[in-house]
C-alpha cells in the first residue's frame, strides 16, 4: 500500500467516523433524550428591562414541561434584522423568531416564517394590531403596541390659551396649523414642534405615513398591493408633501433633531411628535405637566402608526419543534407576562385584560396612557401588509428626507412611486 | 560548515542596502510657526474627538449633555466617576467580546502577513506568464465592495464542511457558522496587503536575489531570509492596515455570528442603543465602551507608527 492510498483510506475512516457522529445528532440538535431543544431569538439584547420579562417568561415554562426546552438568543434591536437575513442565507434560522410587525409579511413571502398555529380563539383578546397576519393565517403574535403620539405640556397649551384635544374631539388641521402658529410667536421656544426628522430609521414611515394617510393618501394601493401610482403621488398625498416641507420651511419645526430628542425636555420645542416610548423620559421630566395628545385629524380622520415586535414561528422548525414552539407561544401570551412586558416599557399592553394587572401606573383605569388603547385600536393603520414594505419603507424615508431638505413634493412623490413600482415589478411580489 | 560561517541569507543581506529613503529633512523648516500652526490645528483637529470620547467616559449621563456647548466637553471635569466603566461591563460582556475581537483580529494579521508577502513576493520576484494579469485582477477586486458580495458569501461558507472537536472525538459538521474560522479564514487573502507587498518588494535590489541565488538559496529562503527582513515596513503598514477593518469588523460578524459568546466588539456596541428606558440612551456607557475597544487601536498605532510612515514615504502606497 503507497502512501497515497493510506492517505486516501486514513481520510475515508475520518470521514465514516464524523458522519457517524453527526447522525447521533438531529437536524433540531435533539441527541434522542431530555427535553427537546427550541431555540428563539430576541431583539432585545441591552435591554435590561424586556430581557427580564423574556428570561422570566422562558425559564417558568421550562420549568413546566419535560417535553421541551426554550434556549434564547439575544441580539441587539439595531443589529438584528441583518443577523436575521445572515441565518436565513445559512440556513441558520431559529425555531421561534421575534419580527417586527411590518417586516413579518416580507419574511413569511420569503418563506422564512410559516404559519403559526395559533387560532382565532387563541388572539381573540389581542389588540388586531398585535397580530401578525399574511395572506388570511396567523404567522405572529406580539406583547406590546407602540403608537405615535404628541407630548406638550399643560402649561404650555394653557397658557397660549390653545385647546387641549382628546381622543373623542382631536385637533382640526385648521386648529393644530393655529396652535404651531401661536406657539411660535410667542417666542417661547425655538420651534413649535419636533417632528424627529433626524432619525435615520424606520421612522419616517412609522410616523409621517399616519399623517399622510390622515390627509386621505397612502404608502400604497392597499386593494391590489400591486403599485403605488394614483395613490402615493394623489393629490391627498401632494397635499401633505406640501404642509410637511412647509413645517420646516417656515420655521415650525426644526430640520434636524438630537438623537435622544432632548429638544421637548430642554424646552427649546412645545410639542415632540414621538411614539409611546418616549413618555418614560418625559414624565421623568415634566411630571403631571406632561401631556399625551392624540395626533391631528387632517380631513380624513386621526391616524396613529401601530404593529410593533411579534414572535413567530419559521421554517427551521422540525414537526416536534413545531408542537413545543406552539404550546410555549401559548404559554407566553398570558396576561401576567403581558403586564409585566407594559410595566417594564411602558408600551401598550396587547390585551386589557392584562392593561388591568399592570402595576406601573401607566394603562391601568383611570390612569394617563389609558385612553392609548382605545385610541390605537380606532386610529390604528397598519402598514402595509405586503412583502415589499421594506422597500416601501426604504424609498419613503429617503425621498422625504430630500423633502426635508427642499425638494419639490411633486418630484418626491413622483419618484417614491417609481422606486416601489419598480421593486414590485421586479420582485413580483403578487405571483 | 561551521558554525560562524556565512549563509546564503546572511551573505546577500549583507551585500544590500535597506532601500528605504530617508523621511524629508527637517532642515530649515525647523522653528518655522508657520510651518507648525497648521500642523498642531490639524493635530487638535484630530485629538479632540478622541478627548471628547474619554472625557465623557467619566461623566454622568446628564452632565455629557449638558458640557456639549463648551469647552468644558473636552475636560475631565466635573462630576467624574467610573460608573460608567462599571456601567458597561454590567450591561455587556466586554471581556468575551474583547477576547473573540482579539484572537480574530491577531490571527488574520498574523496569517494575512504570511499569505499576502508569499502572494506579492511571486508576483514581484518570479517570473511566470500571466503575472501582470494576475496583479491586475487582484487589483482590481478592491474596488468591489464587500456588501455586494457579503450574501453570496454567507451561502458559500455555509455550505462549507467544518471539523467539531468533542470531548469523545471530533465530528464533521456542515456550515461555519459561529466560529472562528468564518470570522478568520475569509480576510487572510488580502488584495491591498498583496498589492503593497508586491510594490515594496519590486522596491528592492533583485542583485539580492541573484546573490542568494548564487549562494544556493531557493525562492523560499530568499522570500524568508533576504528580502523579507527588509520588508519591515511593509509588513508593519500591512499589519496596521489589516488590524484596523478587522477589529472594526460588523457587518460580517452580523451575518454569521448568531451566538452572543462569537461576537466581537463593534456588534457590542449595538447593545447600548435599546430603546424605550427611562433614562434614554447611556452616552456616558457608550463613551466608556468605545475607549476601552480604542486603546487596542491606538496601541497598534503606535507600536508600528515609525515603519508605518517609513513604509509609505518609500512605496508611495496610502492606506
Amino acid at each position: 500500500m503507497n502512501r497515497r492510498t493510506i492517505g486516501v483510506v486514513a481520510m475515508a475512516a475520518a470521514l465514516a467516523v464524523a458522519g457517524s457522529a453527526c447522525s447521533s445528532q438531529d437536524r433540531d440538535g435533539w441527541d434522542g433524550t431530555g427535553p427537546v431543544p427550541i431555540t428563539l431569538w430576541t431583539h432585545s439584547a441591552g435591554n435590561e428591562g424586556e430581557m427580564e420579562v423574556i428570561s422570566q417568561i422562558i425559564d417558568d415554562y421550562n420549568a413546566s414541561t419535560d417535553a421541551y426546552e426554550v434556549v434564547r438568543q439575544d441580539f441587539p434591536q439595531d443589529a438584528y434584522n441583518t443577523s436575521v437575513q445572515g441565518a436565513a442565507a445559512s440556513n441558520d434560522l431559529p425555531c421561534i423568531l421575534d419580527v417586527d410587525g411590518p417586516i413579518m409579511p416580507n419574511w413569511a413571502w420569503n418563506g422564512w416564517l410559516v404559519p403559526s398555529g395559533l387560532t382565532e380563539s387563541d388572539v381573540a383578546n389581542f389588540l388586531p394590531s398585535t397580530v401578525g397576519r399574511y395572506n388570511d393565517e396567523i404567522y405572529t403574535v406580539g406583547y406590546w403596541d407602540a403608537t405615535t403620539v404628541m407630548f406638550s405640556r399643560r402649561s404650555v397649551l394653557e397658557g397660549l390659551d390653545i385647546r387641549i384635544p382628546t381622543v373623542e374631539q382631536p385637533w382640526t388641521a385648521s386648529e393644530f396649523d393655529d396652535a404651531l402658529r401661536r406657539i411660535q410667536d410667542s417666542g417661547q421656544f425655538d420651534h413649535a414642534v419636533d417632528w424627529g426628522p433626524s432619525d435615520q430609521s424606520e421612522w419616517y414611515t412609522y410616523a409621517f405615513s399616519p399623517l399622510l394617510q390622515s390627509f386621505g393618501g397612502d404608502l400604497v394601493d392597499r386593494n391590489t398591493y400591486a403599485s403605488a401610482d394614483g395613490v402615493l403621488n394623489s393629490p391627498e398625498s401632494l397635499a401633505f408633501a406640501e404642509w410637511f416641507q412647509n413645517q420646516f420651511d417656515s420655521g415650525l419645526a426644526p430640520r434636524s433633531n438630537a438623537q435622544d430628542r432632548t429638544e421637548f425636555r430642554n424646552e427649546r420645542v412645545a410639542i415632540q411628535y414621538s411614539g409611546n416610548w418616549g413618555y418614560l423620559q418625559n414624565y421623568t421630566e415634566f411630571g403631571d405637566d406632561l401631556l399625551v395628545l392624540p395626533p391631528p385629524d387632517f380631513g380624513d380622520g386621526p391616524k396613529v402608526g401601530v404593529g410593533s415586535w411579534q414572535y413567530g414561528l419559521t421554517r427551521t422548525c422540525t414537526d416536534r419543534q413545531r408542537e413545543g414552539a406552539l404550546e410555549y407561544l401559548r404559554f407566553s401570551m398570558q396576561d401576567r407576562y403581558i403586564a409585566q412586558f407594559s410595566d417594564v416599557t411602558s408600551l401598550i399592553p396587547a390585551t386589557t385584560t392584562a392593561a388591568e394587572l399592570t402595576t406601573s401606573g401607566y394603562y391601568g383605569p383611570g390612569e394617563p396612557l389609558e385612553f392609548l388603547t382605545p385610541m390605537s385600536e380606532q386610529f390604528g393603520l397598519v402598514r402595509p401588509v405586503t412583502p415589499a414594505y421594506p422597500v416601501i419603507s426604504q424609498v419613503f424615508q429617503q425621498q422625504f428626507q430630500n423633502l426635508v431638505a427642499g425638494e419639490d413634493p411633486e418630484q418626491v412623490l413622483d419618484q417614491s412611486v417609481r422606486e416601489i413600482d419598480a421593486d414590485i415589478n421586479a420582485a413580483r411580489y403578487n405571483r | 560548515m561551521s558554525s560562524n560561517a556565512p549563509t546564503p541569507a546572511t551573505t546577500a543581506a549583507a551585500a544590500a542596502k535597506p532601500p528605504t529613503r530617508p523621511l524629508r529633512s527637517s532642515g530649515t523648516d525647523k522653528g518655522n510657526p508657520w510651518t507648525y500652526i497648521p500642523l498642531v490645528l490639524l493635530a487638535v483637529t484630530f485629538v479632540l474627538p478622541l478627548l471628547f470620547m474619554i472625557s465623557s467616559s467619566f461623566k454622568p449621563r446628564d452632565q455629557i449633555l449638558a458640557d456639549l456647548t463648551s469647552w468644558r466637553a473636552f475636560l475631565p471635569v466635573g462630576d467624574l466617576s467610573l460608573d460608567n466603566y462599571a456601567g458597561v461591563f454590567d450591561r455587556v460582556p466586554v471581556g468575551q467580546f474583547f477576547w473573540v475581537s482579539t484572537v480574530v483580529t491577531v490571527s488574520i494579521v498574523v496569517l494575512g502577513l504570511i499569505v499576502n508577502s508569499m502572494a506579492g513576493f511571486a508576483l514581484a520576484r518570479l517570473n511566470f506568464r500571466g503575472r501582470g494579469v494576475l496583479l491586475g485582477i487582484i487589483i482590481a477586486t478592491l474596488i468591489v465592495p464587500f456588501e455586494t458580495f457579503a450574501i453570496p458569501m454567507v451561502y458559500l461558507v455555509s455550505n462549507l464542511p467544518r471539523v467539531v472537536l468533542h470531548s469523545d472525538g471530533f465530528a464533521l459538521r456542515m456550515g461555519w457558522a459561529n466560529s472562528y474560522e468564518v470570522l478568520i479564514i475569509p480576510f487572510i487573502a488580502n488584495a491591498f496587503s498583496i498589492f503593497l507587498f508586491t510594490q515594496y518588494y519590486r522596491s528592492i535590489p533583485k542583485e539580492l536575489d541573484e546573490a542568494a541565488r548564487v549562494d544556493g538559496a531557493g525562492w523560499f529562503r530568499i522570500y524568508r531570509s533576504v528580502i523579507s527582513p527588509l520588508a519591515g515596513p511593509a509588513f508593519a503598514t500591512s499589519a496596521i492596515l489589516t488590524f484596523l477593518p478587522q477589529w472594526n469588523s460588523y457587518l460580517w460578524p452580523l451575518l454569521v455570528i448568531q451566538q452572543e459568546n462569537m461576537r466581537p466588539v463593534q456588534v457590542g456596541m449595538r447593545y447600548f442603543f435599546a430603546s424605550a428606558t427611562a433614562e434614554g440612551t447611556p452616552w456616558g456607557q457608550i463613551m466608556a465602551y468605545t475607549s476601552l475597544i480604542t486603546i487596542p487601536v491606538i496601541l497598534v498605532f503606535l507600536m508600528f507608527q515609525r515603519a508605518f510612515i517609513s513604509s509609505i514615504a518609500s512605496s508611495g502606497v496610502k492606506g
